[in-house]
């Protein structure tokens, strides 16, 4: 039991609890899902309830790291922040020094580490978030990366992270197509993923896209309404 | 030996440079654009020490875009102005100043156009037309006479290109080419480079 208190300290089978532990907190945080796409890249994530009397435009879960990067999180909202402020700085100074945009596995190999940096050292904890980043490299090519507390970093063609992830994953396995071309497919996937976890369906959903040569855009409520509805309709049509 | 001016009208600002990167008596480039683009609406140019106009004027261009990326809405073209101005007056008492002369050219929704002049000494004056440079001993007076506040476009462009012809026939040094660029409500449009020919 007194292996969980130092997150410098391994347990006799070799784990770092502070680690899962921050892991566990990442699984108490609202689904996030991102799916890539031929020509786009879509994040989505599950919207907390507000109360009453809370703006509810506050509470911005997709934050853009650079023209051509985005990223979506989940867990603890106030670590999220630092890293999202440290990934914006190194974006700009890639650019600062190097004259061209960081690409996708750049910036996350930079926020790997940082998080890895965290169980390495004294005094600190782990951060209590998994990401997921999406963008397009200056070649063209997309990219999807999942970061996890413990620093380590995978590429997904599609993937989820948060409370209910395991059910999101699965379904993604179940209905992903390679080379989906048309955009509106990658999109009603990503959708129709968080529709199978979150209640009351498209107006808990915040959704953000980006093109190759675009700036990500976030859209709309009747936006998403209407793919809400088209997929409703699909559903119909299929029973 | 370089040269920088700006001229605002009723709604955009008209700016040019000279094209000519030097090293003591040899022109090393002659199509060297000292302009910088730091956002969609703003433009600084700089001239000055070698190195430091490159350096300083790229780190204040990435900086306003990671306000970007941090807000979410890009700095005015009056807070990026000031924002330059007290980046040179820190760097200024240090051991590392910056001697670099800027214009900074910028259009706002709420504000219109508006176009800033700084000099190394980290002065900051907002004006209507500003130069830099020996050429603006020759120009300004130029600028005095013909300026209006309500030019039409093509009205500046005739008076910048009265201000090259003067640098043409009574400036020791040639400067064979300008870049030329514009904002407006639009954004930044690249004009037809100015080549004046032959002294009268």
């Amino acid at each position: 039991m007194s292996y969980d208190r130092a997150i410098t300290v391994f347990s006799p089978d070799g784990h770092l609890f502070q680690v899962d532990y921050a892991q566990e907190a990442v699984k108490k945080g609202s689904t996030a899902v991102g799916v890539r796409g031929k020509n786009v890249v879509v994040l989505g994530v599950e919207k907390k309830i507000v109360a009453k009397l809370q703006e509810d435009r506050t509470v911005r879960k997709i934050c853009s790291l650079d023209d051509n990067v985005f990223m979506a999180f989940a867990g603890l909202t106030a670590d999220a922040r630092i890293i999202v402020n440290r990934a914006r700085v190194e974006c700009q100074s890639h650019r600062l020094t190097v004259e061209d945009p960081a690409t996708v596995e750049y910036i996350t190999r930079y926020i790997s580490s940082i998080k890895q940096r965290y169980t390495q050292s004294n005094g600190r904890r782990p951060f209590g978030i998994s990401s997921l980043i999406v963008g397009f490299d200056f070649d063209g090519t997309p990219h999807l990366y999942q970061t996890d507390p413990s620093g380590t970093y995978h590429a997904w063609k599609a993937n989820a992270i948060g409370r209910s992830a395991k059910t999101v994953r699965e379904f993604l396995e179940k209905n992903y197509k390679e080379d989906m071309e048309s955009d509106t497919d990658t999109i009603k996937l990503a959708i129709r993923a968080l529709l199978e976890v979150v209640q009351s369906g498209g107006k808990n959903i915040e959704l953000a896209i980006m093109k190759r040569d675009e700036s990500m855009k976030m859209l709309a409520q009747e936006e998403i309404e209407e793919y809400v509805t088209a997929i409703e309709t699909e559903k119909q049509k299929k029973t | 030996m370089e040269y920088l001016i700006g001229i605002q009208g009723q709604d955009f600002v008209l700016v040019a440079a000279d094209n000519i990167a030097a090293n003591s008596i040899i022109q090393m480039k002659q199509d060297q654009d000292k302009m910088f683009k730091l956002s969609d609406k703003i433009l600084l140019l700089c001239v000055g020490e070698a190195g430091d106009t490159v350096q300083f004027a790229e780190y204040i261009q990435k900086n306003i875009q990671l306000y970007k990326m941090r807000n979410g809405y890009e700095l005015s073209p009056k807070a990026a102005a000031n924002f330059t101005r007290k980046n040179l007056a820190d760097y200024l008492r240090s051991r590392t100043p910056y001697h670099v002369n800027l214009l900074l050219a910028g259009f706002d929704e709420t504000d219109g156009p508006g176009l800033y002049y700084m000099d190394h000494l980290s002065a900051l004056a907002k004006a209507p037309f500003a130069a830099h440079g020996y050429g603006a001993y020759l120009t300004l007076s130029i600028l005095d006479r013909y300026y209006r506040p309500d030019l039409t476009r093509d009205e500046a462009v005739d008076l910048l290109k009265k201000c090259i012809e003067e640098l043409n026939k009574r400036f020791i040094l040639n400067l064979p080419s300008f870049s030329v660029r514009l904002i407006d409500k639009e954004g930044i449009h690249d004009l037809e480079k100015l080549m004046p020919v032959g002294a009268k």
